[in-house]
């Protein structure tokens, strides 16, 4: 496939707004600018994009939904908040192309009616903000954004906002909460974000590489791009390979194309001439998948009928000598120190989980552990939390039980007791005295 | 890249920061910001990168500064600031050194990077040296999975290290 997104990656000076137009950047931006929004938001729809970021919506669907004619404003919001672990395509793409995520929010604003757009980008990523904040500054000076862009009365805003560091945030609704000035705690839905969004107006949230994909569909045309990949997961994609692989990084490949395709001849195959024991499709969330999985196609569709999750397309690979129980932990670990605190399952579940699993990698494990974990994941996950985080630290769960789940058992089998520790007695104290000591 | 880049944190000392006024520059720039959002509280996130960007760190001072000026209470302020990582309440070390320690990153080695940073500090995560020099933290994914073992000092990445590349990276920082 002709590299798309990536086009300019070993293009120099690829970020120039120069260099961009020289590759025909902003055309399809005029091209847009005399489309009425509707036909925009059909030929997206028609296109069959599916968000980027994780979930796999359709992004004309979730554009539909806006209410148009509501008095309100309404707003677009670029996530740039890219932290679900081996998810580095973002970066990438703003890296090589900022121009091109601007046009396509140039785009996909006036598609919905926005007058104002913010881009939420994660605090680690400052040099990727400075990037966006001079493109800003570029489009500004040419007319691409602010007042009449192009001189066609329409008016469109572009901010950066930084997070400080909350991997939830990358969640719609705590990201609006964030860009509101508040802690990134998700609200309940519905209402969802298209009725009652930022600032309690309608809004978008859309993926940086989603976004990045708009222009292309308009440039050259929803059949175009559906043409790419496999019915109902269309157009290229971005994918981020780590882990135990001899060439890591983003690769740009059609949905559909098969994980051994990724690994063997895109990434050179298992490092160290190690043998594949399993990878994770779709960031560390998806549950693992062992490597006789490796045939399977790398898209929404068939990843989800193999039992685990797409999501965002962040493919870590794992080789023979990796230590699921170990991996496990370190799972847990990450989730539980980025449960932003409000549902009770995903804040004490992932604790419960994460001391559980120390104790058997320790080897302290007891018998009935891997009933307690199933239960938990069962407890945590599907609807009980208030955001898909709870899911998302049961998703690790399922998978390893699932899969290695010999491994948890032989340590469980090796294990010693808990040596008795004497634990103090605390002191009580009443008004006639103190007790127990 | 192994040639450091990365220039010091300079911190404000907290008996200057014990009551906090906002001179002209400051006023100028926090305005400019409040005119991107249609509230005054929407404000929040970027002046408090600002004030940590002027002062190195937040005291309960330009908290309560930063509460006045946009109409909100200091609890508040100090609720949403202690909720995100990247803010720090306490003056850190010049330069703030952050091993990347999830799954990716450990694949690829991270956990001797751990072992030889709190080694050659003598410290251990969320504590300074002694001369206030480096700050150690252990940090969830830095989103540079492709690229690790990560370690993020200050603001800038640094990708694809060894011991050894760290080290070198860690003698040529600037005093």
């Amino acid at each position: 496939m002709e590299p798309i997104l990536l086009k300019a990656e070993h293009e120099k000076n690829s970020r120039a707004l120069t260099t961009y137009l020289n590759r025909g950047g902003y055309s399809a931006l005029k091209k847009a600018l005399i489309m009425n929004p509707e036909d925009i938001r059909e030929e997206v729809k028609k296109s069959g994009l599916r968000g980027r970021g994780g979930a796999g919506f359709p992004t004309g669907v979730k554009w539909g939904f806006v209410p148009q004619d509501s008095p309100k404003p309404k707003y677009l919001i670029c996530n740039a908040d890219e932290s679900e672990p081996g998810t580095f395509k973002d970066r990438k793409l703003i890296h090589t192309d900022p121009h091109m995520l601007i046009e396509g929010i140039i785009i996909s604003s006036y598609a919905i009616n926005a007058y104002t757009a913010y881009i939420y980008i994660r605090g680690e990523f400052y040099e990727e903000a400075q990037i966006l904040e001079k493109a800003i500054a570029e489009a500004y000076k040419k007319h691409y954004l602010g007042k009449n862009i192009l001189k066609t009365g329409y008016d469109l805003d572009v901010y950066v906002h930084r997070g400080a560091g909350a991997y939830i945030c990358g969640e719609e609704t705590a990201l609006m909460e964030s860009i509101e000035g508040k802690r990134g705690q998700p609200r309940v839905k519905p209402p969802f974000p298209a009725v009652v969004g930022l600032f309690g107006c309608p809004t978008v949230i859309n993926n940086v590489e989603t976004l990045a994909c708009v222009p292309h569909i308009i440039e050259r045309g929803a059949d175009w791009f559906a043409s790419i990949g496999r019915p109902r997961n269309t157009g290229p994609k971005l994918f981020c390979v780590s882990g135990h692989v001899n060439r890591p990084g983003v690769y740009e490949l059609p949905l559909g194309v098969t994980y051994r395709e990724i690994i063997e001849e895109h990434c050179g195959g298992v490092r160290d001439g190690k043998k594949l024991k399993g990878f994770i499709p779709g960031g560390s969330s998806a549950p693992v998948l062992p490597a006789s999985a490796i045939d399977i196609k790398a898209d929404f569709d068939s990843v989800a009928e193999a039992g685990s999750m797409f999501g965002s397309g962040a493919l870590i690979v794992l080789d023979e000598t990796t230590d699921m129980v170990w991996l496990l932990e370190n799972l847990l670990t990450f989730y539980t120190h980025e449960s932003c605190g409000q549902c009770t399952p995903c804040r004490e579940g992932g604790h419960w989980a994460l001391e559980i699993v120390r104790r058997i990698r320790r080897g302290y494990g007891r018998p009935e552990d891997l009933e307690t974990l199933e239960r938990i994941s069962r407890f945590a996950s599907q609807g009980m939390t208030l955001c898909p985080l709870g899911d998302a630290f049961c998703g690790p769960i399922t998978g390893v039980l699932k899969h290695f789940r010999g491994e948890f058992e032989a340590a469980i089998a090796k294990a010693k007791p808990l040596p008795k520790k004497k634990l103090p007695v605390l002191p009580v104290r009443s008004g006639r005295g103190t007790f127990g000591m | 890249m192994s040639v450091a880049h990365t220039q010091p944190l300079t911190m404000a000392p907290p008996e200057l920061l014990r009551e906090v006024h906002f001179d002209d520059e400051m006023e100028t720039k926090i305005s400019e910001l409040l005119k991107r959002y249609p509230t005054k509280q929407a404000a929040l996130l970027p002046v408090l990168w600002l004030c940590q960007e002027k002062w190195g760190w937040l005291s309960s001072g330009v908290l309560k500064a930063i509460a006045d000026r946009l109409d909100l209470s200091p609890a508040f302020v100090e609720g949403v600031t202690t909720f995100y990582t990247m803010y720090h309440t306490e003056p850190t070390g010049k330069y703030l050194v952050q091993v990347c320690t999830t799954l990716s990153c450990q694949l690829c080695g991270a956990s001797g990077l751990v072992e030889h940073l709190k080694e050659r500090f003598g410290i251990d995560f969320g504590e300074t040296t002694p001369d206030g020099r480096f700050t150690l933290l252990g940090v969830q994914c830095l989103g540079a999975c492709g690229e690790g073992p990560v370690v993020q000092i200050n603001n800038d990445y640094y990708t694809r290290l060894t011991v050894e590349t760290l080290d070198q990276i860690l003698d040529e920082l600037p005093e």
